[in-house]
């Protein structure tokens, strides 16, 4: 029996439906997860109980009851749009979340693809999802829409420079940009590379929350000045894949940075054969502290202005990053 | 090779010639939009970010009530006027009340007048941490709306215990309060003043204000971003200020030390010590950070008239139907939102023949035209939040 499952995985169509229908099935269960997380933690914040009733106790089935509740709305697309452009613009950005999971590794060897290239390939498919954001903004043939999408598409440009060079720190201390390669060398190294790359540690999250259009960075959404931003005119499911895709997109540059910086996978002093199996959990752990991190900002700060974004951005980050890199190039060498 | 040197300059000039070019766009505001407080409208003109005009529509909460007042009754003034401004409903009924007592020539009774005064103070705190806790969520921060909440429902509770509304109280009576019905069987009603306890849990409750407000400092005024947000944001000169009719803590919030509490007689505020709190620069900081120090100084206020409370009679002797004789008054009091005057026209009737409202809001937000030229979009919203309107007492 087992040779036949391991037969049947070993033929490449068989695993790659498996992959794909696992990814398909984090994602959901990824965002229910940390919207709850949400929901109760900005309760607890802010002296509120948070949802209560949903599924008996503690409210734990309210995400379900959200999601049922988005799909039995009407499919809403306004005259003005643009309407296949209105269409698409949901499912480019989930899927761009969906492709970041693909490099993510859980454990020694649990990668559904260890791209040589990963970290280059990771950061060039999350800016995918601003794109599609700029174009629900541009195609919903509103002016707050409208505003939102060039607000997020400027943000881009700001942001994904220093969320670059955040990480070339990293990749240049590892030799490599897979990132299954990356904690390798951060096990071989023995400590997490937080230690070293500090600075870039903390403008990875700092771009990360603007790539994500969080508070406070969430100019693009900005519900007091914008009313809901790119997403005025989105309800139901198209609504439920920008929301699902926000949360997605959380999990996955938190575990990216947990890679990246905090060592992924691995901890001290753990033994390799205990890693395998505890290697998701001990990275869903360093993941879920980003998260918790990035939930704690939310409801604590207010947001910036577009321009002060840009201020930072250029005059703060991007000096900061580069001369991140120089330093990790100087202890490359002389340590 | 032949070159066409005609072709070729016009290229080049047409090349350097080309500009990009920025479409304007007009962008409604309102009145259905989350920070106008209501249905205010501005029609904003806008190039990219940057607003270069802005209008504001308003009308769209018109009640008519001036002229409703003229076929009104003076008692009953008083349900449709707490509803000008609905956040601090019982300080808006003093100033027509006292105008019709001025009219009549009553004396109002001193616990009368300490009650009056202790409900417009909790008014005032109520109204100003809305203020405090929708200010913040307009930069965009949902947390402090909370705790500001939280104890503005405080106070609501007492001035529901002793005037059975929270936003419409409707106690004041011409020539003193109402007399609370208490305890007692429905059969035998026992009237007292004020409920049992009021004055303790008062006490109490303005600790916990107190603290708030700490608390909120604490949140708000050490957060960068905040600063960030509002520092030199909707400067607003003294001259401009008062040229535009601007008054109460937006007035103070630019430096002018004007506080109709100090000026007018309309309650005993002369027996009482407190300050009047200014800002240095008139941003937006400013307007947020004088407000949050005059409910330090309303608590004050009402510490000591808990303390000084005189007993006695809670109304003057009023006939059954009154009629107020011939004659005209201006009464203008300190609101919350700054100044509001009722000027009382009588000719001798059961109601009044004319009742012209001023309100606050209404010169306050005529300064948006002024204020918001040439701003960026989210300081539009930042500015318009700062100046702390209400919609009914803008339209009435």
């Amino acid at each position: 029996m087992s040779t036949f499952i391991s037969d049947l995985f070993a033929n490449f169509w068989v695993s790659l439906a498996g992959k794909v229908l696992l990814v398909a099935l984090m994602i959901p269960l990824v965002g229910m997860v940390i919207g709850y997380a949400e929901m109760k933690l900005s309760a607890k914040m802010q002296a509120r109980v948070g949802p209560y009733f949903a599924g008996g106790r503690w409210g734990w089935a309210q995400l379900i009851a959200d999601g049922v509740k988005f799909f039995q709305k009407e499919d809403l697309i306004p005259e003005e749009a643009d309407r296949p452009v209105f269409k698409i613009a949901p499912v480019l950005v989930l899927i761009s979340t969906v492709a970041l999971l693909v490099v993510i590794p859980f454990g020694p060897g649990i990668i559904f693809r260890d791209l040589s290239v990963g970290i280059f390939y990771a950061l060039a498919i999350s800016s995918l999802s601003t794109v599609g954001i700029l174009i629900a903004g541009w195609s919903s043939g509103n002016k707050y829409s409208l505003m939102g999408g060039l607000r997020a598409a400027g943000q881009l440009i700001a942001y994904e420079l220093p969320l670059v060079l955040a990480v070339v720190g990293s990749v240049m201390m590892a030799g490599t940009m897979s990132m299954g390669g990356i904690v390798e060398a951060q096990i071989e190294a023995g400590y997490p590379y937080v230690i070293i790359q500090f600075i870039g540690f903390g403008i990875f999250m700092i771009a990360a929350l603007a790539e994500l259009s969080r508070i406070p960075f969430d100019m693009p959404i900005a519900e007091s000045e914008l009313v809901m931003g790119y997403l005025t005119e989105y309800s139901g499911f198209r609504f439920l894949f920008f929301f699902l895709a926000e949360f997605a997109n959380m999990f996955s540059l938190s575990a990216i940075a947990a890679t990246l910086f905090l060592g992924g996978y691995w901890l001290p002093g753990i033994p390799e054969d205990v890693l395998a199996y505890a290697g998701p959990v001990i990275l869903l752990a360093k993941t879920f502290l980003l998260v918790f991190a990035m939930i704690w900002f939310r409801w604590t700060f207010p947001r910036f202005r577009e321009d002060q974004l840009q201020s930072l951005a250029w005059k703060w980050l991007i000096p900061l990053a580069l001369a991140n890199i120089i330093i990790t190039g100087a202890l490359k060498v002389y340590l | 090779m032949v070159v066409d040197r005609d072709l070729v300059r016009h290229l080049s000039e047409s090349s350097v010639s080309v500009e990009l070019q920025t479409e304007e766009m007009t962008l409604n505001i309102g009145p259905q939009h989350p920070s106008t407080h209501g249905v205010l409208r501005l029609v904003a003109r806008v190039d990219g970010e940057r607003a270069f005009d802005v209008q504001p529509v308003i009308g769209y909460m018109h009640r008519g009530y001036e002229k409703l007042s003229e076929v009104r009754t003076y008692p009953q003034i008083t349900t449709l006027i707490n509803r000008i401004d609905w956040v601090a409903g019982y300080a808006n009924e003093i100033p027509f009340v006292v105008a019709a007592e001025k009219l009549l020539g009553l004396e109002v009774p001193e616990r009368a007048q300490y009650i009056r005064l202790i409900l417009t103070e909790m008014a005032r705190i109520s109204s100003h941490l809305i203020f405090m806790a929708s200010y913040p969520l307009e930069l965009g921060a949902a947390t402090p709306l909370f705790f500001a909440l939280r104890e503005r429902e405080r106070v609501l509770d007492l001035l529901e215990g002793v005037t059975g509304g929270r936003f419409h109280p409707n106690f004041n009576r011409i020539g003193g309060v109402k007399p609370a019905y208490g305890s007692g069987s429905s059969t035998r009603k026992v009237i007292q003043d004020l409920p049992a306890g009021f004055l303790a849990e008062t006490r109490e409750a303005m600790d916990r204000v107190l603290e708030a407000v700490e608390e909120l400092e604490l949140l708000v005024a050490d957060n960068e971003i905040i600063l960030a947000r509002t520092k030199g944001i909707g400067v607003l000169p003294v001259d401009v200020a008062a040229s535009y009719g601007v008054s109460g803590p937006n007035l103070r919030a630019s430096g002018v030390p004007f506080d109709l509490r100090k000026v007018e007689d309309y309650l005993p505020y002369h027996l009482f010590d407190f300050e009047i709190p200014t800002g240095e620069n008139g941003d937006c900081w400013d307007r947020w950070y004088v407000r949050l120090l005059e409910i330090r100084q309303s608590v004050r206020i009402i510490q000591q008239a808990i303390d000084g409370i005189p007993s006695g009679p809670l109304q003057a002797k009023v006939p059954k139907i009154i009629k107020v004789p011939k004659g005209e008054t201006y009464v203008r009091a300190e609101n919350p939102k700054g100044e509001m005057g009722y000027y009382l026209v009588s000719n001798g009737n059961q109601g009044p023949y004319r009742l012209k409202i001023r309100s606050a809001s209404f010169s306050n937000i005529s300064i948006l035209p002024w204020i918001l030229e040439g701003v960026l979009v989210p300081d539009i919203i930042a500015i318009m939040g700062s100046l702390d309107f209400v919609l009914g007492d803008v339209d009435r």
